[in-house]
């Protein structure tokens, strides 16, 4: 096996639940998912399906009172779930480390840049200040920072929202980490200073080897990063493939509403398709599939199955896991006769 | 097109906001340009898109155009009649003909009030007496948007996003106006949802033939949307032109760049396209550039660009566009390269 085709995350039957005043919140229902190194895998789906909540517990984030994580969670085979606080916030900002949308909620307000950076490197590293501002300096020119000398003296609200993200990937990666969680991490810019960042993102990959988790609800920038794709649904993952199998021979109902739901940039669509029905709530969710409420198909599985029992997320081919009772000939007649995907 | 006139006709406007400091006594020290000489039309029935990055100006021309905000220049005429010189009450009565949709569901509605409130108050406004009584139209509406009527008596908090901003419509189309500006409508909600309220907005477009100005930086959502469409950087118009056309034959550097840098969801096509990255940020509209207001970041760019503003000109049929050299031989902005070829401008 070559290293880059070492496993570096393995995450089996995580729970994350959440006791509130209305009842029991299932953020989070049995989700197992593997990451190899240097790879990217982006998970998409609408707000409140599990993405940021799921990405939090691996890190150790989900914490407080009302909370529950169960399952287990494998980095570099060292199980994290239950394990000692300590050893997990070691990793967290050195091994591991985790960007989010909106870069003034891990930038310190009040510090200055260059502070801030060189302390991110001295907690986890033995070395002076001399020699941290050294690696500072160099981070953030690689990210792409003008006047660098300049920019490390000032505060987070000098800088424009392009270049704090900027600042927040150096940050985040200032130590080499081998994980990099990034939580929507353009959702707020513009599409031209967007292009640039996942420009960079791409750039440090390939230069350090680091395995991306991409929580995004863009279709588009899945499509342009990943390297393999889970689509989540209240808190479960759905689906799970190669990216071109998820956009050219997706295989369950709601990927389906997904890819239909987008108006296209390259060509116009007369009609959008969207999918009926909210999002589910996560307080007492159905019994059976999680999707049925929304699902225009279900009445091709006879018995009810799908109100009755929910499915399990299953191999359809060698890399393609799918949770739908819709039988391969049935998904590919579907797929066919609404032109879903790529017609063969 | 025929000789249809514009129920809106948008010249020169100017809506800067004055930048004060100081303590006791302020002082004006200069101005943020928001929108700074825009010209346009829209016809009955059809939709003008309105694009651009955030601060570009865009929620600003929109506001301004309905006088809910108070241009510092220019004129708006709506249906021939120059909205600038009428009175506020003449004004109160013509909002019966434009109306608009905001982007936040959650902030435009008022919390205490009922959705059956909500949706009859621009009927109360108005003094309008609707045949079958308020309930009943309030009712039809509510079905119309896809709400259940018999929710009338709910508080917006007791709905999603989605269903609020469907009250959101209700309301806008309660008086049949003739013009809607529509700022941001979906871009608050997830894109299943997004579908919906899209192709909500297209049947009551078809079914009243009102006219909307639909403001967005979703590219992709305003060219499902529109018949026409504007580019905006810095408070001017860039470009603009039948969607179709913007679309695939981009003439101005900036709607080229900026449609160059959405990413299409379609991995073997994202992948082997041809992309421009423009470098460097978008310019404070306090202090734009001199000349054309994209040569700071214009791969373009020559000693005119720095000195000359250039003005929106006609070039072909409905294609106007403000570039000194405005782009030629276009290759498809969006077509498969042969390699992956990285433009870096
Ligand atoms: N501390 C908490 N207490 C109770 N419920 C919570 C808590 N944190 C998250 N949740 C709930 O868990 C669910 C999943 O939330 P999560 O933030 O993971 O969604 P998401 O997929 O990241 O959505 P978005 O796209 O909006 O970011 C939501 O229903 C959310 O309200
Ligand atoms: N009430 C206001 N006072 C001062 N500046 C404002 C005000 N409203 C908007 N602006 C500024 O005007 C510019 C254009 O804003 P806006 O029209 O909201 O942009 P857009 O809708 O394109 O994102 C921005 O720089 C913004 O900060
Ligand atoms: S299991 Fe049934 S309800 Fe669920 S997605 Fe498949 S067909 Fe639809
Ligand atoms: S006028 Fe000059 S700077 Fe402006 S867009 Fe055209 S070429 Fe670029
Ligand atoms: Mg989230
Ligand atoms: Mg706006």
């Amino acid at each position: 096996m070559s290293e880059t085709d070492e496993v570096l995350l393995s995450v089996r039957n995580l729970y994350v639940e959440f006791a509130t005043d209305d009842g029991l919140v299932s953020a989070v229902n049995d989700l197992s998912y593997d990451l190899k190194r240097g790879k990217t895998l982006a998970i998409v789906g609408e707000s409140g399906s599990g993405k940021s909540v799921s990405s939090m517990a691996l890190m150790g984030l989900v914490a407080g009172m009302n909370a529950k994580v169960s399952g287990e969670v494998y980095f570099d085979g060292q199980q994290l779930i239950g394990a000692d606080p300590e050893s997990v916030r070691k990793l967290r900002g050195d091994r591991m480390a985790m960007i989010f949308q909106d870069p003034l909620s891990s930038l310190h307000p009040f510090f200055r840049i260059g502070d801030q950076l060189v302390e991110a490197v001295q907690v986890h590293h033995d070395i002076d200040k001399k020699q941290a501002q050294v690696r500072v300096k160099a981070m953030l020119e690689r990210v792409g920072i003008p006047d660098v000398d300049q920019r490390m003296n000032e505060y987070p609200h000098q800088l424009s929202g392009g270049m704090r993200q900027r600042v927040m990937i150096g940050m985040s990666l200032i130590n080499n980490p081998e994980l990099l969680i990034a939580d929507e991490p353009t959702t707020a810019l513009d599409v031209t200073v967007q292009a640039q960042i996942l420009e960079l993102l791409k750039d440090l990959q390939k230069e350090f080897g680091t395995a991306i988790i991409l929580i995004t609800h863009d279709l588009g920038v899945v499509a342009d990063m990943a390297d393999e794709v889970v689509v989540m649904y209240g808190g479960s993952a759905v689906e799970h493939a190669p990216v071109r199998e998820i956009f050219y021979e997706p295989a369950m109902p709601y990927t389906w509403g997904l890819i239909a739901s987008i108006p296209q940039i390259s060509a116009k669509n007369a009609h959008l398709d969207p999918i009926p029905g909210n999002p589910p709530s996560l307080i007492n969710l159905p019994s059976g599939c999680v999707f049925a409420p929304r699902c225009a198909f279900k009445q091709l599985v006879g018995d009810d199955l799908c109100e009755h029992e929910r499915p399990q997320l299953s191999l359809i081919s060698l890399e393609h896991a799918s949770r739908c009772h819709l039988t391969e000939n049935q998904r590919t007649d579907i797929r066919r006769a609404r032109l879903i995907g790529r017609q063969k | 097109m025929t000789q249809v006139s514009p129920i809106l006709k948008v010249s020169n406007l100017v809506k800067h906001f004055p930048i004060t400091s100081g303590g006791i006594f302020q002082r004006t020290t200069g101005a943020v340009k928001a929108v700074d000489g825009i010209s346009l039309e829209v016809f009955p029935g059809e939709t003008l898109g309105l694009v651009g990055e955030s601060g570009c100006g865009k929620s600003t021309a929109g506001r301004t155009v309905l006088r809910l905000l108070e241009p510092t220049s220019g004129s708006i005429e709506f249906e021939g009649q120059n909205l600038i010189k009428v009175s506020k009450r003449e004004l109160v009565f013509m909002r019966r003909e434009m109306q608009m949709i905001f982007q936040d569901p959650y902030s435009s509605l008022n919390p205490r009030a009922t959705v059956g409130d909500i949706i009859s108050a621009p009927f109360q406004v108005q003094g309008v007496k609707p045949v079958g009584g308020l309930r009943s139209a309030v009712g039809d509406l509510m079905e119309r948007v896809g709400l259940n009527p018999e929710h009338f008596n709910r508080y917006p908090n007791e709905f999603s996003g989605g269903q609020r901003q469907r009250i959101g419509i209700a309301r806008a189309i309660a008086l049949q106006p003739k013009l809607i500006v529509c700022d941001e409508p979906v871009s608050a909600l997830d894109v299943s949802i997004q579908a919906q309220i899209l192709n909500l907005l297209a049947e009551i477009q078809k079914d009243f033939g009102i006219a909307y100005v639909f403001v967005a930086h979703d590219l992709s959502v305003v060219r499902h949307i529109s018949d026409r469409v504007a580019v905006m950087y810095l408070g001017q118009i860039m470009e603009s032109a039948p969607s179709e056309l913007l679309y695939t034959e981009p003439l101005h550097p900036y709607t080229h760049a900026l449609l160059s840098a959405i990413p299409i969801p379609d991995p073997d096509l994202e992948r082997n396209r041809e992309r421009i990255i423009l470098s460097g940020d978008l310019p404070s509209p306090s202090n734009p550039p001199a000349g054309c207001v994209f040569n700071t970041r214009c791969w373009k760019a020559e000693d005119k660009c720095r000195s000359e503003r250039p003005v929106l000109r006609e070039i072909s049929m409905g294609h106007q566009v403000a570039c000194h050299f405005p782009e030629q031989n276009l290759i498809e902005t969006i077509s498969v390269a042969p390699t992956g070829t990285d433009f870096i401008a």
